[in-house]
């Protein structure tokens, strides 16, 4: 009973309540952000490297490098790689990014080699070119595999950003540092409820938009139902 | 940088007493290792029944994902304001992340195993243990070892991250460093952390490979070939 009348004190506040709209708001910004960058940049290599053989070994094995470095070391370290300011909120931006696109890799690469290569010698076959055959035929058909691996993404970034508190820069993750320092247990509580809740919501979208961007799995949906009924 | 990390190494200063180079790896390899015992010794069991009797694998699958999404920094700072003390907290919020990993792996792998090769051991006679010991486990063994594999990969990180709440090991290089502006040592905390989940990663994969049943290795070799040949 005491704990909620903490809570309540705590979020009776107008001063607290505006500060965790901003922290909300940045957490999205930096958890957001990298993945969508992380997903051009994965498609990027991914299209540069699915038909070279030697040097998808080498991206892929940089890629499980680059997710082996735990966050909080990688955090620390970029800005001495790319010589911004140690609390700049770029270094979790470029972190996260490539976290993203670390994880991302192998998916990418997967969901191109599963595109039927009938279905791209249909395209070849109707005159299109290699740029407009990946955008329009390829990446489109590899949705499904790829919606799968930035889900995995975006709980993973949305959880990361909080270890940015350690260096100043972390969203939702002050309300830990600010608990901690204070002994306060509302801050920590909320900010881990609302991780969880932003979690989950990113999720429903990331959920939708893979039903908005695969028109032909829903067209297949009813036969399915028909015939396991 | 290079300069500063190449000075703060070979300053023997750094290599010696509690915050010396050799202690705080040993702190940081115990935490791993104490959390990570514990939470197999949590998720191996609860992985291989869920994944024979098949029952309650929705409700696993889902509650992995759930703490997957739970930040770290907030679950150890939590733990911390309940239990008082950083050392039991942080080996408490460590196990809570490690079991999910071991869990799904455990889980996952048992699943992978043919309904055939399960069909064919009841065939043979082979009782429930026997079933589980002698086929399912050894075929289920290299995705068991990969969920172990990101146990450890998430507990080198937030061992260190759990250094915000006074725990030892590497982390505290990293945050003393950051506190007192001595980026000679936050980036020789992140290099030995980076080296140690490297390693400790490099390992596991290689007992991954060497434990490996050859039967299974034979299988894996075939469908792999067995696409190329589809592919070209």
């Amino acid at each position: 009973m005491s704990f909620l009348d903490e809570l309540g004190r705590y979020l009776s506040s107008a001063n607290n309540r505006e500060q965790l709209l901003t922290t909300v708001a940045e957490h999205c910004y930096l958890a957001l952000v990298p993945l969508v960058l992380g997903v051009v940049l994965a498609i990027g290599i991914g299209w540069l490297t699915r038909t070279r053989q030697s040097l998808r070994g080498v991206v892929l094995v940089l890629g499980n490098l680059v997710y082996t470095v735990p966050s909080l070391a990688l955090f620390v370290v970029i800005p001495s790689i790319i010589g911004t300011k140690i609390l700049d909120s770029i270094n979790v931006v470029v972190a996260l990014t490539l976290y993203t696109a670390a994880l991302l890799l192998r998916p990418v690469l997967d969901a191109l080699d599963a595109v039927p290569s009938h279905v791209v010698a249909s395209a070849t076959a109707m005159g299109y070119r290699p740029a407009r055959r990946f955008f329009t035929v390829e990446l489109p058909l590899a949705v499904p595999v790829l919606a799968a691996g930035v889900r995995v993404a975006s709980v993973s970034n949305i959880s990361l950003v909080s270890v940015g508190a350690l260096i100043g820069v972390g969203g939702l993750g002050v309300l830990f540092t600010d608990g901690f320092q204070r002994e306060y247990f509302s801050p920590i509580v909320i900010g881990i409820v609302l991780t969880l809740l932003l979690a989950l919501v990113v999720d429903m979208l990331l959920v939708l938009l893979r039903r908005v961007l695969t028109p032909w799995d829903r067209a297949a949906a009813p036969v399915k139902v028909q015939v396991t009924a | 940088m290079i300069t500063e990390i190449v000075n703060w190494f070979s300053d023997s200063a750094n290599w010696q007493g509690p915050d010396g180079v050799p202690t705080r790896l040993l702190e940081h390899l115990g935490y791993v290792a104490l959390a990570l015992v514990i939470a197999a010794a949590i998720a191996i069991p609860v992985g291989l029944f869920v994944g024979h009797t098949g029952s309650g694998g929705l409700l696993l699958v889902g509650a992995g994902n759930a703490v997957r999404a739970l930040p770290t920094l907030g679950l150890v700072t939590f733990l911390f304001l309940l239990f008082t003390d950083s050392t039991v907290a942080a080996i408490i919020g460590l196990i809570v992340l490690a079991v999910p990993p071991i869990l799904a792996g455990t889980y996952a792998g048992l699943q992978a195993v043919d309904r055939y090769v399960v069909d064919a051991a009841v065939g043979v006679g082979m009782r429930g243990w026997q079933r589980l010991w002698q086929v399912e486990v050894p075929i289920s063994l290299p995705l068991v070892i990969g969920g172990v594999r990101n146990a450890v990969l998430q507990l080198v990180a937030t061992a260190a991250v759990a250094a915000y709440v006074g725990l030892g090991g590497l982390g505290r290089f990293l945050l003393d460093g950051l506190a007192i502006l001595d980026y000679g040592e936050v980036a020789a905390g992140a290099v030995l952390t980076a080296l140690l989940a490297i390693v400790l990663d490099v390992l596991l994969a290689t007992a991954q490979r060497v434990l490996t049943p050859r039967g299974v290795r034979l299988a894996q070799a075939d469908v792999r070939g067995g696409t190329k040949e589809v592919a070209a």
